[in-house]
């Protein structure tokens, strides 16, 4: 693979996944805190 | 006092926004659209465009029908009382659209069938056409075809049985079940997808940046109307649902888990479909920019092809593959379907069982006609004419009215940040105010633009008159007839009973 196609697919996962995994931890360290 | 419907679980209403979000154009749109603009450059203007719209849009929508407890009649009407024809517009929208997605998940059934001992033999496009959907030229409606039919009552049985189980032990309890299983058989598919020839090749042509892209406006707006169109936004799902959350809703981060979730589900589909077409290019010994498409032909042509071509448990393959697009057309319609529902229940003040029947029942009948030998054909005109006049115009009349008219954005604003963790700051009414209804404005105009230059789809101009503009301006006059019908029950001004937070 081209180093600029890995590039974009690490910031893609990164800042997709990534997102998505911060959120669902911060939901679910707030329902164990209730 | 009304006693209204309620989430079980925080997890029950993330599972059924999720499901609603992530739909057939997950997969078969998102992977075409990066590719043809700019493949791994389109990651910018897509993330910009989910931070400056999509996340924004969807905090508005869940504020709303958090707010107002109501469907998007009613949440508009006490919002601003003119404003009650948007919600019913915007309904009217979701009743079409229902009519059609219907189909093409009765189509995907019928494929999970066929991929067994790939019945569809050496030329899928043709057995598509041809011996499948039989079909006839534009405009001639023909006669029903079975293997369409039959499916199709079996997609309306599960949507409206769902339906008529109500809000927690029907929607709820069917996501909990279709989402992750949707997760995991598609991650069974991309990883075989990703062990097969020539998958690096089709990631590579995928996630490769095409910087020269990056600076053409249609680009932008290609990023903008796939953010747009993929979150369920501007067609009431979204209303209708967070108005069954309870009082304490972190409404911000549920919106942020809904839309990453939506976005991490397309990056999955991109990643998988390019391995897929990669393996099938190398096969053909062509290069992979002969090999892409999206939409209908990459679903139900492209992908038998491949299929084909796979050297080991191809049929489990397809199976995999067609029961991913049943599982995730399934949640979208049950969410599509929920919005009318729930707005006919309220305005004429009838049982949830009386609301499904009539309101499913209607677009069960109606839905028939795209299970003709013609139906294809409507289906594809219709379906562009309410995604850009009906979704995106709705979704500019929405903003401009909330923003500008009734300058609701602070109160929603203030209604959020009071009960949700993550605090909302000037950025998302800069987004909501200025940038989203400029974007959408010069999409609008792009697709008006396009439509007037040249007939869609190359059909004549005179079915996609009747079949695409007048069915979108029906849309609108349904909307405003709607509105004047029946006033509300002086009951559904009063705040409900909670059942506690989550």
């Amino acid at each position: 693979m081209e180093a600029s196609a890995i590039v974009m697919m690490v910031v893609g996962i990164v800042i997709i996944w990534g997102g998505l995994a911060v959120s669902v931890i911060h939901a679910v360290r707030k329902s164990r805190a209730q | 006092m009304e006693n209204r419907p309620q989430w079980g679980s925080r997890a029950g209403f993330i599972f059924a926004a999720v499901g609603s979000a992530v739909g057939l154009g997950n997969i078969w749109r998102f992977p075409g659209v990066a590719y043809e603009n700019g493949g791994g450059a389109f990651f910018l203007p897509y993330l910009f465009a989910l931070l400056t719209a999509g996340i924004p849009l969807l905090i508005l929508e869940f504020t709303i029908g958090h707010k107002y407890r109501g469907s998007a009649p009613l949440s508009f009407f006490k919002m601003k009382k003119g404003a009650e024809w948007l919600g019913w517009w915007q309904l009217a929208i979701s009743f079409i659209i229902s009519t059609y997605y219907a189909v093409i998940i009765a189509w995907a059934m019928s494929y999970s069938y066929f991929s067994i001992g790939k019945q569809w033999g050496e030329d899928p496009l043709t057995f598509l056409v041809g011996d499948y959907l039989k079909v006839v030229d534009p405009g001639q409606v023909g006669s029903i075809v079975p293997g369409v039919f039959f499916p199709l009552i079996l997609v309306w049985v599960i949507t409206l049985g769902i339906l008529f189980k109500g809000v927690k032990k029907g929607i709820e309890a069917a996501n909990k079940i279709f989402i992750p299983a949707l997760v995991i058989l598609f991650l069974i598919i991309v990883v075989r997808a990703l062990t097969l020839d020539g998958a690096i090749d089709g990631i590579n042509a995928f996630f490769r940046p095409d910087w020269g892209q990056i600076m053409n406006g249609k680009v932008w707006v290609a990023a903008y109307g796939q953010i747009f169109f993929s979150l369920s936004i501007a067609f009431a799902i979204m209303i209708t649902y967070s108005s069954y959350l309870p009082k304490k809703s972190d409404i911000t981060n549920n919106a942020f888990i809904t839309a990453f979730a939506n976005s991490s589900f397309e990056l999955l589909a991109g990643i998988g479909v390019f391995s897929a077409l990669g393996f099938m290019a190398m096969q053909q010994g062509v290069p992979i920019d002969e090999v892409v498409s999206k939409g209908v032909i990459l679903a139900f042509a492209v992908f038998p092809q491949i299929i084909n071509e796979l050297p080991a448990f191809s049929g489990a393959f397809g199976v995999l593959f067609f029961v991913c697009l049943t599982l995730a057309g399934l949640s979208s319609l049950i969410s599509i379907v929920e919005t009318y529902v729930a707005g006919v229940q309220e305005k004429f003040k009838v049982s949830r069982t009386k609301a499904v029947a009539i309101g499913g029942g209607v677009s069960a009948i109606i839905s028939i006609l795209y299970a003709t030998q013609g139906g294809l054909n409507f289906l594809d005109t219709v379906d562009a004419f309410i995604n850009n006049y009906g979704v995106a115009f709705a979704g500019l009349v929405e903003i401009i009215l909330v923003a500008w008219v009734a300058k609701e954005l602070n109160n929603l604003k203030n209604h959020a940040n009071g009960i949700s963790d993550i605090a909302l700051g000037s950025w998302w009414t800069i987004c909501l105010k200025y940038i989203t209804p400029v974007v959408l404005g010069i999409m609008m105009v792009m697709n008006v633009m396009t439509d007037l230059k040249t007939s869609y789809g190359g059909y004549p101009v005179s079915f996609n008159f009747y079949y695409g503009w007048l069915v979108a301006i029906a849309a609108i006059i349904v909307g405003i007839l709607f509105a004047k019908l029946k006033k509300w029950d002086s009951s559904l001004y009063e705040i409900p009973k909670d059942k506690g937070g989550f």
